[in-house]
């Protein structure tokens, strides 16, 4: 019976039928799905924080309103993709309960600090940058509230890269100790970003399945060579070095070649030993704890209003 | 240039940013994600009119940008009202604060709306539909947390206390504000009962007591800050005083 | 403790147009889930009406039963203009 259906089900996707909540699925796809989007979430909901770190300290009043509204749409974003998770079965409470004890993870990128001022628009360049590459297919990925979420994330993410880059792009006409600056935060940037599209393919245990679930439409390293492509004529217009000797043009492939990624580095910091690990989740958890009085009050207050209408009812 | 004006201007202008970059420091901290969002919306109306009330401070004294105003100049240069840049602490005293700022900001903005300064009632105008929201938004928290659970209850009774005595200030009014009531029908004294039954009406709702306060705290308007001032500025100004001379 | 309650949200984009199903949030209460309504869903001037529904109150099919629900519309093709044959020269119908 369920060899049936799963056939019924691979046949749907196939002929890129989307998937919707109630309709029957493997219970992996379902679990595959829970883990990928939860993961995208809580990588937003972080991802706040490196960012939000420097909303006190905007340059100027024009740059600060712009951090915030992104910043924020990050939360949004976040918001969309828990409620997208939620129509699997699972709660909001208990995907950040994940999150709070280190069971699910978020992208190893928001680990690495914010130093200074430069990395907003690092950030933004390089670090939107490689998220939209991953998540532009998403768009049409098989599962309907995912892909209906990353529609509207996508849309909304299209000022933040603009919003980054035009941070560096001042930067880089700016006075010698605005180029340093530059310089050195993509120099810190660079690698953790292109580590942002996963392990190599060769190393990417829930890939294959994945691509026929249609919940992921690229490979990893496609996706890498696609950024990598990308960036390089961006760094020229800004005038910095991407810290990678190996970079060059390939003419028989058709694309840039570039270095070996520090592995080791990339499976530190999954693990929990990067630079801002403890902070990030910490952080949260604090925002949490200390909200919990607030979820608490609200909570009791709609219940009296209820009562007291049904009373008057 | 006339100065009264102009110090009036940046008063609001100080009122704004300042309470706008409180606010904007839980951007990333709310108590839930839809909440995240909401701050985020307030703090970037109160910035947003900031940088209108500066843009117009800065028409008025050539050579001047909104930038110059919130970003090099000194805490005794600053004309905010004390309130604003008390800490936020806990989503209580952030909602108190909003509270009673609010309401005295819309009464102020309807005045201004439809006074006889162009620029400033084309300002207010649209300040006057966005602060109608904050009214809105804080004063259903205060309700929730009065009459919610036993401990936020006690909560926000503790910082609608430790706030009121910043209150005075809204209505004791600065050389500016007298020019403003002298020449525009401004009149702070006219808006003190106003603003008390209004709030007075919603902390009864809210199950809560009216602080009543022995002693105002005032001073903001003239320069004279609390301690918290000069960190908020230190913060804010990072940038252009550790690179000064630079564009952004 | 738990989640506040599941709203789903429809936005009138502009008027004259139907509301349509944006996404959901939590909220504690309706008024709230109005508010979070727009913070969330209408930044960037998307809409000019909200309505909100509890999605517990929401009434679906079971899609176990689409055949039964949907197929039976499929053949029936007279009622659709195309089926009806008429002459290139009649205009306007």
């Amino acid at each position: 019976m369920d060899n049936l259906k799963e056939k019924a089900f691979q046949d749907k996707i196939d002929q890129d039928t989307r998937i919707e909540p109630k309709d029957w699925m493997p219970e992996n796809y379902r679990k595959a799905l829970i883990r990928q989007i939860s993961q995208h979430a809580h990588s937003e909901i972080v991802g706040m924080l490196p960012e939000g770190n420097w909303v006190t300290r905007a340059p100027n009043l024009r740059r600060k309103v712009a951090l915030l509204a992104k910043v924020q749409d990050e939360a949004g974003h976040g918001l969309y993709l828990y409620a997208a998770a939620e129509t699997l079965g699972v709660s909001r409470d208990d995907l950040i309960d994940q999150l709070h004890t280190g069971k699910a993870k978020y992208s190893s990128i928001f680990n690495y600090p914010t130093i200074s001022w430069a990395d907003m628009g690092t950030i933004g360049w390089l670090v939107d940058g490689a998220a939209i590459m991953n998540q532009v297919p998403l768009c049409r990925c098989s599962y309907g509230p995912y892909a209906r979420a990353m529609v509207r994330v996508c849309k909304e993410e299209s000022f933040h890269q603009r919003q980054g880059y035009e941070i560096l792009l001042t930067l880089s006409r700016g006075t010698e100790a605005q180029k340093q600056m530059l310089q050195d935060s993509v120099n810190r940037w660079w690698w953790p970003s292109l580590m942002m599209f996963g392990p190599s393919d060769s190393d990417s245990p829930h890939s294959a399945q994945s691509m026929a679930w249609k919940i992921k439409r690229f490979s990893n390293d496609e996706l890498r060579q696609r950024f990598v492509d990308a960036c390089v004529d961006q760094a020229r217009i800004l005038g910095v070095t991407l810290p990678d000797p190996d970079l060059k043009w390939n003419e028989e492939r058709g694309h840039y070649d570039f270095g070996e990624i520090d592995w080791d580095e990339f499976w530190q910091v999954v693990k929990g030993h990067g630079p801002c690990n403890k902070d990030r989740i910490e952080t949260r958890v604090k925002a949490y704890e200390d909200g919990a009085w607030v979820r608490e009050a609200a909570t009791a207050y709609a219940e009296k209003q209820a009562k007291r209408k049904e009373k008057v009812a | 240039m006339n100065k009264d004006l102009h110090n009036y201007i940046i008063q609001l202008g100080d009122n704004s940013l300042i309470l706008g970059h409180r606010i904007s420091e839980w951007c990333g901290h709310g108590p839930v994600l839809e909440q995240d969002i909401a701050l985020t919306n307030i703090a970037l109306d109160h910035v947003g009119q900031a940088r209108m009330y500066y843009q117009l401070a800065a028409t008025m004294e050539p050579g001047k940008t909104e930038d110059d105003y919130a970003y090099l100049r000194t805490v005794t240069e600053y004309k905010n009202l004390l309130l604003l840049e008390q800490e936020n602490k806990d989503f209580g005293y952030t909602i108190a604060r909003s509270f009673y700022y609010d309401q005295f900001h819309l009464l102020i903005l309807r005045v201004l709306k439809s006074c006889g300064n162009k620029d400033l009632s084309e300002i207010a105008a649209q300040a006057y539909k966005e602060v109608s929201y904050h009214c809105r938004f804080s004063s259903d928290w205060v309700k929730r947390l009065g009459d919610g659970t036993e401990e936020s209850h006690r909560r926000i009774q503790r910082a609608l206390d430790e706030f009121f005595p910043y209150t005075a200030e809204f209505f004791a009014p600065s050389e500016a504000d007298n020019y403003m009531a002298g020449k525009y029908g401004v009149d702070l004294s006219k808006l003190s009962s106003q603003w008390s039954v209004i709030v007075e009406n919603i902390v009864r709702e809210a199950t809560l007591t009216m602080p009543t306060t022995p002693y105002p705290q005032l001073g903001g308007k003239q320069g004279r800050h609390s301690e918290k001032l000069g960190f908020i500025l230190t913060e804010l100004q990072y940038m252009q005083r550790t690179y000064p001379n630079s564009t952004w | 403790m738990k989640d506040w309650p599941l709203y789903e949200v429809f936005i009138r984009s502009k008027a004259g147009l139907h509301h349509r199903h944006v996404g959901s949030l939590h909220a504690a209460d309706d008024t709230m889930a109005i508010e979070h309504a727009r913070d969330v869903y209408c930044r960037r001037n998307e809409g000019v009406s909200i309505w909100v529904v509890k999605s517990d109150d929401i009434v679906a099919n079971d899609p176990a039963e689409s055949d039964a629900l949907f197929n039976p519309a499929e053949n029936k093709v007279y009622r659709h203009p195309t089926f009806y044959d008429l002459p290139d020269n009649v205009k306007h119908m």
